[in-house]
């Protein structure tokens, strides 16, 4: 299963990219996608909403089922990728590039309480 | 086919086994597990990896039923000797094929091979296959008019319409009180044979349904679940083109079936059955033969570029056909004429049968309408609520269309709900606006909504 050594990562199988300018952009992880099957809906937060972490914030709907995503950290909304609304198979098709949202955090440390790509490599079970 | 002497139940395939499944062979009449030695014992003890699908920590979903479940990652020692699961004949297939399993009325079955989506499409397009080998097959043998007697009194749908050897008909059968206890197809093979195919997650209790019927009768018939049995369903509008190139010498016995006959390919040593029907809304056949024949069958369609499918892609395909699932889209509770189904029902004959009296006086307060998404939101789910300016009902089967590209559903509704009202489903916090619809969506690959 492909997980990027460069990203962090959540129990819930989001990904998380720090970018220079201090915001975070966010997705579900290959591992997800997979697990979830053709993805056919996705609903994604206001801008501007604020999130505290572990908030249930997006909606992520397979033929067969539908699915949380969760807020990694506590933040702000500031962007969500309406082009992934619009054709959510993205999703499927590259889970690494098809962001969902970005958020700016409300914590300086925010990344320190997520997994690095080894430690969510182990949580899905893979050596 | 006639039972061979001997013919094994439940076996599960050498190439299984050589995968490192170890599971005991479950006598599926009585449900019970022959005694297996004790290596297996200790082996499932310590943990032996015989699932290869690892539900991962933390993934929650909301599955058609609503609930939400939450998926733990856990050591195999939990699993206890009832949770294992029957596999089909094909299993071993499709776990090299690398499909996606899951759990299905007990057994180990595939979800999909990669996209349910593309599954979908190869049906509605080309030529897919399931392996419905969980499903089961039920003799029903006894001196003439012996069968055909109990029958016309067991299902609600009158057998007599079956009059030529061959011929199948889809049927309920029905409770005293009118709730349905399963929906079947029933073929008339001989005056003295006829098959019942029911589903899987009811066989059982099927088969002790008819058993306490028969005695109650005093019918002097046998009834026999025929687990050496497999069954393959090829589905689209190149399946039966795909099926006689697969299958050259069945070709001249099933050119010229009509839909919903049959015909046996009688060969002792490899006998084949064929009947044109289907759960998918195209043309196509099902296809039964034993359970030592299935790889052979399944891999020689293969070749012939029938595209394998699973269970996913078979949902969204019935549902856009607006074929009804037991245990979805009725069950006991509820009587056929809540459920759309009517029309399976022959309450015209003289004869008496297993529910008549209730059909017959009853009024039905409640319908099964369609009902198509014309509002985002989300997609339409089973359990969520459906209001109207008729009341409120419920969906009991909801997906996303593949082929329309919108979420569809079936619901049951209040009586005087229209065919074009529009009503407001309650998904999660929203309101998905949908629009009620006759059913079916879909046939024969062309869209019958708009």
């Amino acid at each position: 299963m492909n997980v990027p050594a460069n990203l962090k990562y959540t129990e819930s199988h989001e990904w998380v990219r720090a970018d220079p300018d201090g915001t975070l952009t966010i997705g579900i992880t290959d591992h997800a996608q997979n697990a979830l099957g053709d993805l056919v809906f996705i609903e994604l937060p206001a801008v501007g909403r604020a999130l505290s972490q572990g908030e249930a914030c997006a909606v992520v709907e397979s033929v067969k089922a539908a699915s949380d995503v969760y807020a990694p950290v506590a933040g702000e909304v500031v962007a969500i990728n309406d082009a992934v609304t619009n054709a959510p198979e993205q999703v499927n098709q590259d889970a690494y590039s098809a962001w969902l949202f970005r958020m700016r955090p409300s914590a300086l440390d925010a990344l320190a309480s997520l997994l690095d790509a080894a430690a969510y490599t182990k949580t899905i079970g893979e050596a | 086919m006639q039972r061979s002497a001997g013919a094994a139940e439940g076996v599960i395939p050498k190439t299984a086994q050589a995968k490192g499944l170890r599971r005991k062979p479950i006598d599926l009449e009585s449900g019970s597990r022959e005694r297996g030695n004790g290596r297996d014992r200790e082996a499932h003890r310590r943990g032996t990896r015989w699932n290869t699908e690892v539900p991962s920590q933390s993934l929650r979903y909301q599955g058609q039923t609503g609930r939400c479940v939450i998926f733990a990652r856990r050591p195999f020692s939990w699993i206890r000797e009832n949770d294992v699961l029957k596999t089909t004949p094909l299993n071993a297939l499709h776990r090299a094929a690398g499909a996606r399993m899951v759990d299905f009325g007990g057994y180990d079955m595939p979800v999909h091979y990669g996209s349910q989506i593309d599954e979908h499409h190869a049906v509605r397009r080309d030529a897919g296959m399931f392996d419905v080998s969980h499903m089961r097959v039920v003799d029903i043998n006894g001196e003439p008019p012996a069968p055909r007697d109990f029958l016309r009194y067991a299902l609600a749908n009158n057998v007599d319409k079956l009059k030529t050897r061959g011929k199948a008909l889809y049927a309920c059968m029905l409770e005293p009180h009118g709730g349905v206890v399963d929906d079947l197809i029933v073929y008339f093979l001989r005056d003295d044979w006829f098959w019942l195919v029911v589903n899987a997650s009811t066989a059982d209790k099927d088969a002790a349904w008819l058993r306490k019927l028969a005695d109650e009768r005093r019918a002097n018939v046998s009834i026999t679940p025929r687990s050496d049995l497999a069954m393959v369903a090829v589905q689209g509008p190149n399946a039966r083109q795909k099926v006689w190139r697969a299958l050259p010498r069945a070709e001249s016995a099933t050119r010229d079936l009509e839909p919903f006959t049959s015909a046996e390919i009688a060969d002792d040593s490899d006998p084949i059955f064929i009947g044109r029907t289907g759960y998918t809304g195209e043309d196509g056949f099902e296809i039964i033969v034993p359970a030592g024949r299935a790889e052979t069958l399944w891999k020689a369609l293969e070749r012939e570029g029938v595209a394998r499918c699973g269970l996913g892609a078979r949902d969204t395909l019935r549902l856009e056909a607006g074929m009804n699932l037991y245990g979805q889209d009725m069950d006991e509770t509820v009587t056929p004429l809540e459920s759309g189904l009517g029309w399976t029902v022959d309450l015209a004959s003289p004869r008496d049968f297993v529910g008549k009296s209730a059909l017959a006086t009853s009024a039905p307060k409640r319908r099964l309408v369609g009902l198509l998404a014309t509002g985002a939101g989300g997609v339409l789910r089973a359990h969520q609520k459906v209001s109207g300016r008729e009341g409120d009902g419920e969906i009991t089967s909801g997906t996303f269309s593949p082929t329309l590209s919108k979420s569809i559903a079936l619901a049951r509704v209040p009586i005087g709900v229209a065919t074009g009202d529009i009503v407001d489903v309650h998904v999660r916090d929203k309101r998905v606006t949908a629009r009620v619809v006759k059913p079916p969506f879909v046939r024969n690959g062309a869209v019958l909504v708009e």
